[in-house]
């Protein structure tokens, strides 16, 4: 998602925009409400049905600006299209969404278009929503109705010709979006469709965890291949999974809820705030799209055979560097998430994409607001980028039996250049605080 | 191991085990004392000195990553008899108040004045958020940054 937008797309792009001008117009706006229908409308069950998958759907990481109102809207979404702001869906009736009725807010899920009948840009993932139920959007809709109103517009989009044109969407939208709620597959359980219609409608992971095209859809010959979100790598998780410990469903679940589990680490990156959010989700929802997930990943990962967590003294530089800087941590008394995991068992080092390591040596973890939290100094002041990548290039060799991984140095370059911004922890971050979970640990 | 360090302008050869911190190294092999122990995990900042042009945790740094390069301490920033400007700024705002600190938030100032000269006072918090003050004394560190900033 985050490389340069090459000429063969911007012609692409072009092509779409001339097809979309004549075959894509908007839908017709729907009236407004006189007024928000205001928290007394909605029955209290409903409404706390609809907190629980609006933590699914994780609508507030992106609806909520840093240090801003929940929900009011204002984050900077950075696309290769251009910055796009969050909208504000609280009920403010002038810049928020309380003049909109259950059926325009069904709308907009379904079919990406906003209550003035213009098309929205798929950085709200309908391309997902669309297969959410009219019963779940009318409890996330009584959600969102009584949160508190915040009167916020947020700035303009910054998109770059074409896309900023309207109906560019249009055409993208013939070319990709398939609108219509989840059918279930009689070929298996009730269990199964409902994790099957939560991973892969509300909880939207392909988003991330599934490669894009040049126009920023899907591909859906990859999906669950492993994406790129965020200067983020979002793994594969589908039988391509490359986790060095199998995942089992009430893993999964623990780690999703969590944000941490003993034998796979935490989740860190943009996936810290799904995790953060799905604390508050219905245990049972995030059990059936854990088993979903798990079932996916086939149990074929993990079929290395792990190797011992410690080093030996090699003489190597990047043993010399592991055994003076990571090793007290990672190779450890302290569990997690207060020490390390052992790297035979990091995704992070038996991934696909060596970028989530580099972040994490070059950033650390940085310590989360109000909770506790997993915490590593960042290294990016002391170690240069040789040192980083021989760090990588020996880990990769000492804890998995994966090939090397190309363009090792080209990536820690990249994860210098991008800064610690994607790597700064969230509130909450993958905090593990029991009043928030219910759990005990 | 032995290693080669730059400190504060002058190579040093260091007998330290390559695993020891470079915190340690300065303190113990090479007595000097300004920066400070705190929290040994890399999360306080008291240790903080210059690698290169940036701020670093030397209690989480080990000789090994940083053999042949270029540390300065705060006391490559200036004397007692002789303080420099940073320094001064910090002594004029009296920002010290048990002073544990106060060698860290230097050296972080430091380390963003060699990247801009004269940052605003937004800057200057998101430079100095990773060290932490015990005492509270952090509006007086922020106006004594401030001042070295505008110095």
């Amino acid at each position: 998602m985050r490389r340069a937008f090459g000429l063969p797309a911007a012609t692409a792009a072009l092509a779409l925009l001339t097809l979309g001008s004549c075959a894509t117009g908007d839908h017709a706006p729907l009236a407004g409400l006189d007024a928000p229908p205001g928290p007394r409308a909605f029955d209290a069950a409903l409404v706390k049905r609809g907190a629980e998958l609006a933590a699914i759907g994780n609508c507030r990481t992106c609806h909520t600006a840093a240090g801003g109102r929940a929900f009011a809207g204002g984050l900077p979404l950075e696309t290769p299209f251009g910055t796009i702001y969050s909208t504000n869906i609280t009920p403010d009736p002038q810049t928020g969404i309380g003049r909109w009725s259950e059926e325009a807010f069904r709308r907009a899920m379904r079919e990406g278009v906003d209550r003035a009948g213009h098309h929205l840009y798929p950085a709200f993932p309908y391309d997902r929503f669309t297969l959410v139920t009219d019963e779940d959007d009318r409890a996330i809709y009584a959600y969102l109705m009584t949160r508190p109103p915040v009167e916020s517009r947020p700035p303009a989009n910054r998109i770059r010709f074409p896309f900023n044109v309207r109906a560019f969407i249009g055409a993208w939208k013939a070319l990709y979006f398939k609108p219509g709620p989840y059918r279930p597959d009689p070929a298996h359980d009730a269990a199964w469709n409902r994790g099957a219609y939560l991973a892969e409608g509300l909880g939207h992971c392909s988003s991330c965890h599934t490669p894009r095209n040049a126009l920023g859809a899907e591909r859906a010959d990859r999906h669950f291949d492993g994406g790129e979100a965020e200067g983020w790598h979002a793994y594969a998780i589908n039988a391509g999974s490359n986790a060095p410990v199998p995942w089992t469903v009430e893993a999964l679940r623990a780690y999703l809820r969590r944000g941490w589990q003993p034998e796979h680490g935490v989740s860190r990156g943009p996936m810290a705030p799904v995790t953060h959010e799905l604390a508050a989700a219905n245990d049972a929802d995030v059990r059936d799209l854990a088993r979903y997930v798990v079932a996916l990943m086939d149990g074929r990962q993990g079929a290395a055979a792990e190797r011992g967590a410690e080093a030996p003294g090699d003489g190597s530089a990047g043993a010399r560097l592991y055994e003076s800087a990571c090793v007290q941590c990672h190779d450890g008394v302290r569990p997690l998430p207060f020490g390390g995991i052992a790297l035979s068992r990091s995704i992070g080092v038996a991934g696909e994409s060596p970028r989530n390591l580099a972040n994490v040596i070059l950033y650390g973890l940085p310590a989360a607001d109000a909770t506790t939290a997993p915490i590593m100094p960042g290294y990016a002041g002391a170690m240069t980028d040789a040192q980083v990548a021989e760090l990588a290039r020996w880990m990769r060799a000492r804890f998995t039996d994966k090939p090397p991984w190309e363009g090792l140095e080209r990536i820690v370059a990249e994860a210098r250049r991008a800064g610690p911004k994607g790597a700064q922890a969230v509130a909450g971050g993958a905090g593990v605080d029991p009043a928030r979970t219910g759990e005990s640990r | 191991m032995s290693g080669r360090i730059e400190v504060n302008g002058t190579w040093r050869d260091v007998s330290s085990e390559a695993d020891t911190p470079l915190l340690y190294v300065l303190r113990d092999e090479l007595a000097l004392n300004g920066a400070k122990y705190g929290c040994g995990l890399g999360q306080c900042g008291a240790c903080t000195v210059l690698v290169d042009d940036e701020a670093v945790f030397s209690c989480v740094t080990p000789l090994a990553m940083v053999d042949g390069r270029r540390i300065t301490t705060l006391e490559g920033l200036g004397s007692a008899a002789s303080p420099g400007p940073i320094q001064q700024a910090f002594i004029e705002e009296q920002a010290a108040q048990c002073g544990f600190c106060i060698p860290g938030m230097i050296m972080r100032t430091a380390a963003l004045l060699r990247k801009d000269a004269h940052p605003g006072e937004a800057q200057i918090r998101k430079a100095l958020h990773p060290n932490l003050c015990r005492c509270g004394t952090h509006m007086r560190i922020l106006r004594a940054a401030m001042k070295a900033a505008k110095a």
